[in-house]
């Protein structure tokens, strides 16, 4: 069985994203800032693809800015927000601890540069506390940046309260959607959102696109300079095939999104319920208050890059947040924010469902996970210390 | 282009010397799950021999196909030899090593040390003199 459970990292490209695309290559493959009918053909197919765009999110088309992806839009926002601030000479922005690092990496360029960053904590079940971020606010705050729904462990956060207590202070308030938008209903006017990020591959589109919604008066700062592209706030030529596929992907996916919901929600209990029998472990992250196709667990004593490797050799595709498969020594930041320990979050698996997974292959991931996570605790030395008592179980 | 070489890939699939040793002569133990990487080798020896290795290993793909390598390559060698044994020579016997997978190797050259560092502390008769 070949099972892609992924889906948070990147997904398969969806027929509508391949038939949209495939004409801006072949026929309309003028460049849309040229003046013969060729190039304005690209341009109609691109200004369409923006009240699509638009259109899904409850804005209107002049908000959205096309960029190459879920880091750039991110980038894109805080560099503005931080430039309007400190043209009112606020210096403080608000986040949290478990945000994207194009998020985190943006806001330490931006302390070194003078900005005050404050992150919220989220808690052992990974969401933020409006209470909290009320009590973070001042009078200096430029921004507020939090995620819809965080990347590895899923957890939806009470955006449209926090969008609020934002607005009513003045103060901007930024949402990388990267993660929610392929799988919840968004409204940038009803979430009270001023900015938000998202990705075109993670809702069936190509790679290397994205977009940024920018409300009508918050003003964009260049990241890339040199055109007229994007009312000038983005040079080079625009991605049309990736932009064109991108608004049919995101059609598609808003269209048949309660459809998908109501089928994952199932299969996602599901796998938790099933991985839950494994002893010590754990599920990470809240139960409820997450993505439909989510499941983050802590497994006890092994470690989370033997394990994708042996899973993926039964056909299972998934991630860890372990220090092995980032490159670092450390563990996922976003396991330690809701309060891990470096032992168990070593030990992470994230399995992302797909909108076409089955009952059959959840039970396949439940048995081959089992079987998997037996085996390497069976000559782990630091599982042989915690079943001898040496250590004492965390989980 | 794979992450891992086919031989790291065997030896991670099919480990050599999985296991312990109950009444091991010597045991080393190295790294810590802090980090995400703990080896442990149970050593038998006989005369001036190590007869037999076992060991355990939490970590990633590239820590358990080095300690099953490592174990390979010592088993049934003289001490002194067994002593010799570096990082690079593991490394090597595998086709090689990502480059920040290389530390795995260390541990596996470290849990041989520390292992006759055991038997050496239990037995200071038998330790090569200087």
């Amino acid at each position: 069985m070949k099972i892609y459970a992924d889906n948070a990292a990147t997904t398969k490209m969806s027929r509508a994203a391949l038939d949209a695309m495939i004409p801006c290559m072949e026929e309309q493959y003028g460049n849309p800032s040229s003046l013969y009918s060729l190039g304005q053909r690209a341009k109609e197919a691109l200004e369409l693809a923006r009240a699509d765009v638009a259109a899904v999110i409850h804005a209107s088309p002049k908000e959205i800015t096309f960029t190459s992806g879920g880091s750039e839009a991110d980038n894109q926002a805080l560099r503005s927000a931080a430039a309007l601030g400190k043209k009112n000479g606020k210096k403080h922005i608000i986040s949290t601890a478990f945000e994207h690092h194009a998020i985190l990496h943006t806001l330490n360029a931006l302390e070194k540069e003078g900005f005050e960053v404050t992150l919220l904590p989220v808690h052992e079940n990974g969401i933020v506390r409006v209470e909290e971020l009320e009590k973070a606010l001042r009078p200096d705050t430029c921004l507020v940046s939090v995620m819809y729904a965080n990347n590895e462990i899923g957890t939806i956060q009470p955006i449209r309260e926090l969008g609020a207590l934002c607005r009513s202070r003045g103060v901007l308030f930024h949402t990388d959607a990267v993660q929610a938008v392929p799988h919840l209903p968004i409204d940038v006017e009803a979430d009270n959102i001023d900015l938000l990020s998202a990705s075109g591959h993670k809702f069936h589109a190509s790679k290397g696109v994205g977009f940024l919604y920018a409300r009508r008066g918050v003003r964009l700062q260049n990241l890339i300079e040199g055109g007229a592209q994007e009312r000038g706030k983005r040079a080079g030529t625009e991605n049309v095939p990736g932009i064109v596929g991108m608004a049919a992907a995101l059609k598609d996916t808003a269209a048949h999104m309660e459809e998908a919901a109501a089928h994952l929600l199932p299969l996602r209990d599901r796998l938790i319920a099933g991985l839950r029998e494994i002893p010590h472990s754990a599920l990470n992250g809240d139960e409820k208050q997450r993505l439909p196709g989510n499941v983050n667990f802590c497994f006890e004593g092994i470690e989370g890059e033997s394990l994708l490797l042996l899973l993926d050799d039964r056909g299972i595709c998934a991630s860890s947040g372990s220090a092995c498969t980032s490159g670092s020594l450390d563990p996922s930041h976003v396991l330690l924010a809701i309060g891990r320990v470096h032992d168990v979050a070593h030990g992470s698996l994230r399995l992302t469902l797909g909108e076409d997974a089955t009952e059959e292959e959840i039970d396949y991931i439940i048995q081959n996970v089992r079987e998997v996570v037996e085996y390497l605790r069976g000559f782990s030395p630091v599982w042989r210390d915690l079943e001898s008592g040496k250590t004492p179980h965390i989980l | 282009m794979a992450l891992y070489s086919e031989k790291v890939m065997d030896h991670f699939r099919n480990p050599r010397n999985v296991g312990v040793i109950e009444d091991a002569d010597a045991v080393g133990e190295v790294g810590n799950a802090k980090c995400g990487d703990i080896m442990k080798m149970y050593f038998k020896i006989e005369g001036d021999t190590l007869a037999d290795v076992k060991f355990e290993t939490f970590g990633c793909g590239s820590a358990i196909a080095s300690s099953s390598m490592a174990t390979e390559l010592i088993k049934g060698k003289p001490l002194s030899e067994v002593a010799q044994l570096t990082n690079k020579a593991v490394a090597e016997a595998l086709d090689g090593l990502p480059d920040y997978k290389m530390h795995c190797s260390v541990l596996a050259e470290e849990a041989i040390q520390s292992a006759l560092e055991d038997y050496y502390t239990k037995h200071p008769e038998k330790k090569p003199q200087e």
